[in-house]
């Protein structure tokens, strides 16, 4: 009962980091029909940039909750710096062009990012260091730390933030407006470019956050790390539902717990044949069992013929 | 009996003459700057068989693979594991390679059979799920029977070897010195020309048409009577069954296959060179495969040089500044020539209609 609780428990915490990083995925997939593969990569420079400003900054003398928020803060203006030069530059030109086409592009631009973090930050593991001191709880015969609670509260605030912005201001209705439908949207005044660079905006604002969570708590970085994570984020997108804001943070929150669950019983449902280092199987058969079975995903509605 | 041969000009003759003469030259030619560059050609030979593999399924058929990999690594891990002292096998290449090429086609029709609701984006991930899938398991199935030795993959594959010909080793045949590199190359040129032919061959028939009518409209190649599930299938196992053929003699070439080999970023590759070279034109696609597995190559020499004669010390290491320039290349190519550098005309004409 204890392996099951604990399970639970880490698979809420990376299921809210999947969740934060798949609400950039599906907030630019809702309104332009386009999986911005680049994302992970955007997550992954928010974690490095994070490392380094905090690392400086504690170097300097800041208090830890200085330092680690204008860590926070810089990975954010850098990553949605970064998100906003990634539409101009990779998506915008090729707005009307086959479907095919932008995907290339994000591929290279994920090519690009990685290589380019791996010349800044070079091809070594760097250290996260600890922002939130670390105390151990017991529930139930189980564990979890501060950093823990930390990320699932940060994550629940900013979904909800995330949430107010989509439902409550006039820039969240444009964005609805135009993922309905760009053309009336756009009758009716509303600015598709701006719409467009403010989803890959706020998505990568999110994912700096995210990122910073990945830091605190696995403690180490890697400029390859963001491609498997971007991956499973986007995994979690389809499982709830491409497009679908409620179901992106669902679908997250789900993944994670798949993940460990699994990790945590595979080897005895396989009689010890596949053991815990089968984890990353799971999202992909996930993915491709939603995607067979109910491809419009958990709580999305049915698009027709859409992808 | 008039074949296609009569209907050449003369002109035509005398350039296919000459592209048979280059073809026949060229690794002694690389070989001037060393074994290095010969090898360099085959990696693009092998590129450029690979890609046409995925053609079928990409260009001709329009259904994105993000997953092909997966299908060069089972016929690797064939050839490996039934010609190599991991198992203690040594079976020959002709019993191997249309094994190979077999089960390569059974795991494509396998891949293809869950994904045939699917399109575009949607396939596009299913397909690199599965490709992962592959590459998790060849990494993890070394316990708790050893079957694939996990990270460290299998070495001491055995060559290529028809009767006692082995193509690893330097021999001379009619008095000319060939190295196994050299070998090897000619061998991959035959196969490279096979495939290229059964493009061809396969473009202009009726399954041919049938892919691109499916590609074109899916709906209406339906409504006209196309059995699409069948003939989706067909492409994937084509196209899959290449891969393996390719997989195989890469291990036999390299004497050493390892997971690293397979991961999604050689997918992406090759999907890069068809689409960069021009989807569903085969020059094009040959194209495509050779300047992206020369260039890089190129890069790697120039890169240093160049650095110090600019700075005085190397600031970038070759390796990375590589990737980058390939990244920034799909972007711009993307950007400038949606197409790809060499498209077939009646795809140019498709692109302009749509400007109008």
């Amino acid at each position: 009962m204890d392996i099951f609780l604990q399970q639970i428990i880490n698979g809420l915490v990376q299921g809210s980091i999947y969740a934060m990083v798949a609400l950039g995925y599906t907030m630019v997939y809702g309104i332009m029909g386009l999986i911005n593969f680049a994302h992970g990569e955007v997550v992954m420079i928010g974690t490095l940039v994070a490392i380094t400003v905090v690392t400086f900054t504690l170097k300097l003398g800041f208090p830890v909750w200085l330092a680690g928020a204008t860590g926070i803060a810089a990975a954010a203006a850098v990553c949605m710096a970064l998100g906003w030069s990634l539409e101009r530059i990779a998506y915008r030109p090729l707005r009307n062009a086959p479907r095919l086409t932008p995907l290339i592009t994000a591929i290279g631009m994920s090519i690009v990012l990685q290589n380019v973090a791996m010349m800044v930050w070079g091809r070594n593991y760097m250290t996260f260091p600890s922002l939130v001191e670390k105390t151990q709880f017991e529930f139930g015969g189980a564990a979890f730390t501060s950093v823990q609670v930390m990320i699932v509260l940060v994550a629940s605030i900013s979904m909800g933030g995330l949430l107010f912005l989509v439902y409550r201001t006039r820039l969240g209705m444009a964005m609805r407006a135009t993922a309905q439908n760009p053309a009336v949207a756009g009758l009716m005044g509303v600015n598709a470019n701006r719409v467009i660079a403010s989803a890959f905006v706020i998505g990568s604002a999110l994912g700096a956050i995210a990122g910073v969570m990945v830091g605190t708590y696995y403690e180490i970085a890697h400029y390859q790390m963001g491609f498997m994570l971007g991956l499973k984020a986007f995994t979690a997108a389809v499982l709830g539902g491409i497009g679908n804001l409620a179901g992106a943070m669902a679908g997250g929150v789900l993944l994670g717990l798949i993940e460990a669950l699994g990790a945590g019983y595979i080897g005895d449902l396989t009689g010890g044949f596949l053991g815990s280092h089968y984890q990353d199987i799971f999202a992909f058969v996930v993915l491709i069992g939603v995607l067979m079975f109910r491809p419009s995903g958990l709580f999305g509605e049915k698009t027709g013929d859409r992808a | 009996m008039k074949t296609w041969f009569d209907s050449l000009s003369p002109r035509a003759l005398f350039g296919l003459a000459l592209v048979a003469v280059a073809l026949l030259a060229l690794p002694f030619v690389a070989a001037l700057g060393g074994q290095a560059w010969v090898r360099i050609v085959n990696f693009a030979i092998l590129y450029a068989f690979l890609a046409l593999g995925l053609n079928i399924v990409v260009g001709f058929a329009g259904l994105l693979d993000l997953g092909y990999i997966a299908f060069y690594a089972v016929g690797a891990y064939i050839w490996a594991l039934l010609a190599s002292p991991h198992f203690g096998l040594h079976l020959p290449f002709w019993a191997i390679l249309p094994l190979g090429a077999l089960l390569a086609g059974v795991a494509g029709a396998l891949l293809g059979a869950p994904t045939l609701k699917l399109r575009g984006d949607y396939l596009a991930i299913v397909t690199l799920g599965f490709g992962e899938i592959v590459r998790i398991f060849i990494n993890n199935l070394n316990a708790p029977v050893n079957i694939t030795n996990g990270a460290q993959g299998i070495t001491l594959i055995d060559p290529v070897a028809v009767a006692d010909f082995k193509f690893n080793t330097t021999s001379t045949i009619l008095g000319i010195t060939f190295t196994g590199p050299q070998k090897y190359y000619y061998l991959l040129v035959l196969l490279a020309l096979g495939v290229i032919l059964v493009n061809y061959r396969l473009q202009h028939s009726r399954i041919g048409r049938a892919w691109q009518a499916i590609r074109e409209d899916e709906i209406a190649a339906k409504a006209v009577g196309i059995n699409t599930r069948n003939v989706k299938l067909l492409a994937f196992a084509m196209g899959a069954s290449f891969g393996g053929i390719a997989g195989g003699i890469f291990a036999a070439m390299q004497g050493f296959v390892s997971p690293e080999s397979f991961s999604l970023i050689e997918s992406v590759m090759i999907l890069a060179m068809v689409v960069l070279g021009g989807m569903g034109h085969i020059p094009g696609v040959i194209l495509g495969a050779v300047l992206l597995t020369v260039l890089p190559e190129a890069l790697r020499y120039a890169v240093v040089p160049v650095q110090k004669a600019l700075f005085g010390e190397v600031l970038a290491d070759p390796e990375s500044l590589r990737m980058l320039v390939f990244g920034l290349a799909l972007v711009l190519v993307m950007r400038f020539k949606p197409a790809g550098l060499w498209p077939s005309a009646e795809r140019r004409r498709e692109l302009a209609e749509k400007v109008k």
